[in-house]
């Protein structure tokens, strides 16, 4: 008997996965070179989506890069909004009154859960399963209906403002939260019945893309990747920002650092978003919801039809955009998808000199060689899921 | 600054007296500059001392202060998950000798992030071993992010160009 692997004639295949592939949700390319099913070498090509962010900040003024965020990572724009706004505030050195971190808040958390709801809904539906695709997509619509009702806009909501919101939460959100979620919970009981125990689930997705604490810590994972291999490392525990140190929530984390666990670090943040929400919705207080400082902040309509010194302020930081002293910070949020920083450098003129995003997901997809490899050609489509890319985020 | 805060400059200040070029601590964000030969063992004392333990390289970044001297200045970011702390590491370097050594031998994850300082920056990375465009294609003139570049000078692979 012969070795039938000396002898059989056999070479590596290498096969393009995208720009323009059902799995690669976002352009992005593979280049896999295959060995039967086996992926011995595997290529990641991004940049298909790269706009020039900073470059268009940069000839910007402060206020005019809020749209921009909005399309880093376009499904959860509130969390790239509250961001910036946050790291411009820390580099002009205000602080924003109680009622607008709890919106903050409120809105953040609301964008963390449609951007969840559409990663496991994708996920799902790209291993086949189009049912608990369509129960995340009807939970995300709902949430998505919230966003509308206090911003205009289901998916580049632009709502934060440096000092402030663009307006407050309209009459009778607290209500419309409330049976939200209710759905929103029958439908996650729905998901977690048809995927956590499925079979075809599990069988695709467990033990596949492992990443072992150390190795995660230094690809620079963060988010629930991180959290999956059990590093409890959250921005909003670690160093809170806004009123999280007043919310009372939990971290979940994994064990095994697969997909699975990815996964379910997802499903259970879900929970803890809405008990978030809940909570903020709860004791929020009442006040303004901008800072009363007219150089940085626009004042009401009313006060700029009637108040000559409103007048004024709104017609210089209009025309010229508000004056951001000279320096640099960097400020980090836990964005959905890991640490969402902005590193900004003021020359004290009205535009940002450098307006830096650390775009979560670039790391996470710099390390897709390094977790599939050695792996079969279908575990690049949960792997990828769950390190959940989104092109205008890597890209910029 | 508390005194516990500090605690990271200080003693980067101890172990490279000949290096570290400036320190400040603006809102709170400690910053050394640095020179940036020693930039490789710096990071690896930030990653291992005991005090330290900067495990997670957050960010790396590039600026250009077009017209001053050094014009560029990478900038690094750390984080220590156990002890929850931040610091900035700022390597200027001039125009005339744009490179830096790589630290990918300290973190792997800084392989994407430094080709897109390469890429938008133009700086070059010494040791690293695939320093190719990341965001632009391959054959892109330039370096966009450079206050130099236009900021219409479009150049797209297919349609006109300025």
């Amino acid at each position: 008997m012969t070795d039938l692997a000396k002898n059989l004639h056999t070479e590596h295949m290498v096969i393009n996965m995208g720009p323009s592939h059902p799995v690669t949700h976002g352009t992005v390319k593979f280049l896999v070179t295959l060995d039967g099913e086996t992926i011995v070498d595997f290529y990641v090509e991004i940049g298909y989506l790269h706009r020039g962010f900073e470059k268009m900040c940069e000839n910007s003024t402060w206020e005019q890069v809020f749209p921009y965020t909005d399309r880093l990572n376009y499904l959860s724009p509130i969390i790239n909004n509250v961001g910036y706004a946050l790291a411009v505030e820390k580099l002009i050195g205000i602080d924003t009154p109680e009622r607008c971190k709890y919106i903050r808040v409120i809105t953040s958390e609301l964008s963390r859960m449609a951007d969840h709801y559409t990663n496991i809904a994708a996920s799902a539906l790209e291993l086949g399963a189009l049912t608990a695709f369509l129960y995340f997509v009807e939970a995300r619509e709902l949430v998505w209906d919230l966003l509308e009702s206090f911003c205009g806009a289901r998916l580049t909501s632009n709502y934060i403002r440096i000092g402030g919101l663009k307006n407050d939460l309209p009459d009778g959100f607290k209500e419309d939260t409330k049976e939200v979620f209710k759905r929103c919970r029958e439908l996650w009981v729905d998901v977690d019945k048809l995927l956590t125990k499925n079979r075809i689930f599990l069988d695709r997705m467990r033990d596949i893309g492992i990443m072992p604490p150390d190795e995660a810590i230094a690809w620079g994972f963060t988010g629930p990747c991180l959290r999956a291999s059990g590093v409890p490392y959250d921005v909003r525990k670690a160093q809170p920002y806004l009123v999280y140190d007043k919310m009372n929530f939990e971290i979940p984390i994994g064990e095994t650092g697969d997909n699975f666990d990815r996964y379910l670090v997802r499903m259970e943040e879900l929970n803890q978003s809405m008990r978030i929400v809940e909570q903020a919705l709860e004791e929020l207080p009442s006040g303004p919801i901008n800072v009363d400082i007219p150089e940085y902040r626009w004042q009401s309509k009313d006060d700029i039809y009637t108040k000559i010194e409103s007048l004024i302020f709104h017609f210089k930081t209009v025309t010229g955009g508000i004056r951001v002293p000279p320096g640099e910070v960097y400020f980090p949020v836990e964005g959905a998808n890991g640490e969402l920083g902005f590193y900004l450098v003021s020359d004290g003129n009205g535009k940002p000199y450098k307006c830096r995003v650390r775009p979560p997901c670039f790391p996470l997809t710099a390390a897709m060689p390094r977790m599939v490899k050695g792996a079969l050609i279908a575990d690049i489509v949960p792997t990828f899921d769950m390190v959940h890319m989104i092109g205008g985020e890597c890209d910029r | 600054m508390t005194a516990m805060e500090s605690i990271t400059l200080k003693k980067l200040k101890e172990k490279f007296p000949d290096s570290i070029v400036d320190t400040h601590s603006f809102r709170g964000d400690e910053t050394a500059t640095v020179k940036k030969e020693k930039i490789i063992e710096i990071c690896k004392f930030l990653r291992d001392d005991n005090e330290l333990l900067y495990n997670f390289m957050m960010d790396l970044t590039a600026v250009d202060y077009y017209g001053r001297e050094p014009r560029f200045e990478v900038v690094y970011h750390f984080y220590s998950l156990k002890y929850n702390r931040r610091v900035r590491l700022k390597v200027p370097v001039p125009e005339s000798d744009c490179t830096v050594d790589s630290i990918i031998s300290v973190w792997i994850g800084a392989d994407w992030f430094e080709r897109e300082a390469y890429d938008l920056y133009g700086i070059i990375f010494n040791g690293h071993p695939n320093l190719k465009r990341i965001l632009l294609y391959e054959g892109f003139e330039g370096h966009p992010l450079r206050k130099d570049y236009p900021v219409r000078g479009r150049q797209p692979l297919i349609g006109p160009k300025n």
